[in-house]
């Protein structure tokens, strides 16, 4: 291979009007200077040039492409065949006719765009999940009476997914946080002389609110999210049309035995975030607080549990219905791309914590003005 | 063999995935400026090869020389160098999906050169026109493209900065037949002008008799002929005989002898 010299155009005055000279390797390593040097020479010389080119070394399609800027309408004389081929195809592909790449908006024009549409988006995902819940409704009451319909194998795969499996993380997330509750409350109590209410602390906000609320937090961020994922690469990849065209209902193939699956599994592993809370509290009680376990249980039986205990409980199946049907639309959302699956599960889990938050801020207004 | 420069060198190639052997003591060469067409029966390994080929599948025995180097034994900047003188063209285009197309062509632009933006655009949008792209597809993402033209795409990427060797895995596949052939002039095309080296795998018999200078039928975990199409088909192995004597064999033979296709 001929050594790499940098390519050079230099004009040269003749009788005949003058000439532009190139000379070395017009490729793409030289040509961010090779494009400085066409730009100089063209306003030099608007009304163009003949180009010799005798003098030059390697052209790649970039340096082929200088060249014809450069020379414009004018003819390149002294090219090798090789070269010249070249020439003439990028020559050819230039020719074509294409509109020019739309430029996009920036500054202000895009800030108010960008802001407009996520407006915009907003109002539409709302209005997409009433009609999505609509359908979940219709379609799970027309199978419900048909026993024949229910896909109990897809139910118990899925319940294993979204709840058994799910056990181990909600559990020690609600024992430590119940711990941490406990700490803080006997912290603060403490001051008071009153650190026995450490117990009520724990016990209050673990059967009525925290125990359903991270169960429901982590099972947005666990199975909400595979579930817009599944559903997701499965629409990409045209199984959703494959299940259309079979003859079935996606709706009852794919999202009912999952919104049965978490309408069973998020009311039972509430329970166990409540239990797991509670004994967390229960522990840092006797382990700094001198409250004995049996104390702590005689205490907690004191407190009228049980109708706290259903206030949590009838949250579950709300959460677990919003973070189905949150998921599963968000999956029907995605077009073909890979990067729309990821769009559309990180969409899915943002919109199903901010709900379950809604839900239950709603829920404790609900239920403190009817004074449960 | 003929003096002319070899640009690939397979020597010996053992290649295995758990127990079972898809090549073994597999030779193949391929010179600077021709077109390889590699065909063989599914699962024969055709893409298999390619990816040792250019470094992606280490081989459990033997060597594989891209452009007078072997690749699993260079530095890692060297290895990139020989790597950024290869295109390749993947079965399913491989295109980012997060990047418009033009984007897909800048990233080896960005990657190895340091070039003025402006520049970069202008060449990205010569190499979509070179691949026979409308300059609209270039604000296009992957997904709102057509299969073939995500081919076209793929190749604009591969060709972006203007390879030595071109590696087009099943570059026709799923297309139509006048979308294929106008892909295979346009490789013709891209090989007169810009000198590349070809290496094709496909199933087009079409494509083979067209454009390809020599064929490489892998089967039984090794080259058993890379020769002349001419040469090719006299060949006394039952699988050959059939592939190329059968009928569509037949009908793409025929369509190539008469009709002298217009290649420019």
């Amino acid at each position: 291979m001929t050594t790499a010299t940098a390519g050079t155009a230099t004009f040269r005055q003749d009788p005949s009007g003058g000439c532009v000279v190139a000379s070395g390797d017009w490729t793409l390593a030289g040509a961010a200077a090779l494009s400085a040097l066409v730009d100089r020479l063209k306003r030099q010389h608007p009304n163009g040039a003949c180009i010799d080119a005798h003098g030059i070394g390697r052209v790649d399609t970039a340096g082929a492409g200088l060249l014809l800027d450069l020379a414009g309408t004018s003819p390149i004389d002294g090219l090798d065949p090789t070269h010249r081929a070249l020439i003439d195809a990028v020559a050819r592909a230039r020719a074509r006719p294409g509109a020019a790449p739309r430029k996009p908006p920036y500054g202000l024009v895009a800030l108010l765009m960008h802001t407009g549409a996520a407006t915009e988006q907003v109002g539409r995902n709302a209005w997409h999940l009433v009609g999505f819940i609509g359908l979940l409704l219709n379609t799970l009451a027309r199978c419900v009476i048909d026993p024949r319909r229910w896909r109990i194998t897809s139910l118990a795969f899925h319940l294993e997914q979204t709840g058994l499996n799910a056990v181990p993380i909600v559990v020690l997330l609600n024992f430590l946080i119940g711990a941490v509750v406990a700490f803080l409350g006997a912290t603060v109590l403490q001051d008071f002389g009153a650190s026995i209410f450490t117990v009520e602390l724990v016990g209050y906000s673990f059967l009525r609110e925290f125990g359903v609320l991270l169960a429901a937090i982590l099972i947005a961020g666990r199975s909400g999210s595979a579930f817009t994922a599944q559903i997701g690469s499965m629409k990409a990849r045209e199984e959703i049309d494959a299940i259309r065209t079979l003859g079935l209902d996606p709706i009852e193939v794919l999202v009912l035995p999952r919104l049965l699956a978490l309408l069973i599994a998020l009311p039972l592993l509430t329970f166990l975030a409540m239990l797991a809370g509670i004994i967390g509290g229960a522990t840092v009680c006797a382990l700094s607080l001198d409250i004995s376990p049996t104390m702590f249980v005689t205490r907690l039986h004191e407190l009228a549990a049980v109708q706290h205990f259903w206030v949590g409980m009838s949250k579950a199946p709300i959460f677990a219905f919003l973070i189905a049907a949150i998921g599963c639309l968000e999956g029907f959302k995605v077009t073909g791309s890979a990067e729309s699956v990821g769009t559309r599960t990180t969409s899915s889990v943002v919109q199903s914590i901010f709900v379950t938050i809604l839900v239950d801020a709603l829920a404790a207004i609900f239920y403190m003005e009817i004074h449960v | 063999m003929n003096g002319r420069e070899k640009v690939i060198e397979v020597r010996g190639l053992r290649n295995q995935f758990g127990a079972q052997v898809v090549h073994e003591n597999l030779d193949l060469d391929v010179y600077r400026g021709e077109i390889v067409g590699v065909v063989g029966g599914s699962g024969s390994g055709k893409s298999v090869l390619l990816r040792s080929i250019i470094g992606l599948n280490r081989p459990a025995a033997g060597s594989v020389t891209l452009l007078g180097e072997d690749l699993q034994r260079l530095s890692d900047t060297r290895r990139a160098a020989i790597e950024s003188r290869c295109g390749v063209l993947f079965q399913n285009g491989a295109l980012f999906s997060s990047l418009t197309v033009a984007d897909n062509v800048m990233v080896p632009l960005r990657e190895h050169f340091h070039l003025p933006l402006a520049l970069m655009q202008q060449v990205a949008a010569l190499k979509i026109a070179l691949a026979g792209l409308p300059a609209e597809a270039g604000a296009k993402f992957p997904a709102e493209l057509s299969g073939g033209m995500v081919k076209r795409a793929a190749l604009a990427r591969a060709i972006a900065l203007d390879p030595d060797i071109l590696f087009l895995d099943e570059p026709t596949a799923g297309l139509d037949p006048i979308g294929a052939s106008a892909f295979d002039r346009l490789i013709l095309t891209l090989r007169e002008s810009l000198g590349l080296t070809v290496f094709l795998i496909t199933h087009d018999l079409d494509t083979l008799y067209t454009i390809c200078d020599r064929v490489a039928v892998l089967s039984q975990k090794r080259v058993l002929i890379a020769d002349t199409l001419a040469r090719v088909e006299k060949c006394d192995d039952p699988w050959i005989h059939e592939y190329f004597q059968g009928p569509r064999g037949r009908a793409a033979a025929t369509a190539a002898t008469h009709a002298a296709i217009p290649m420019r």
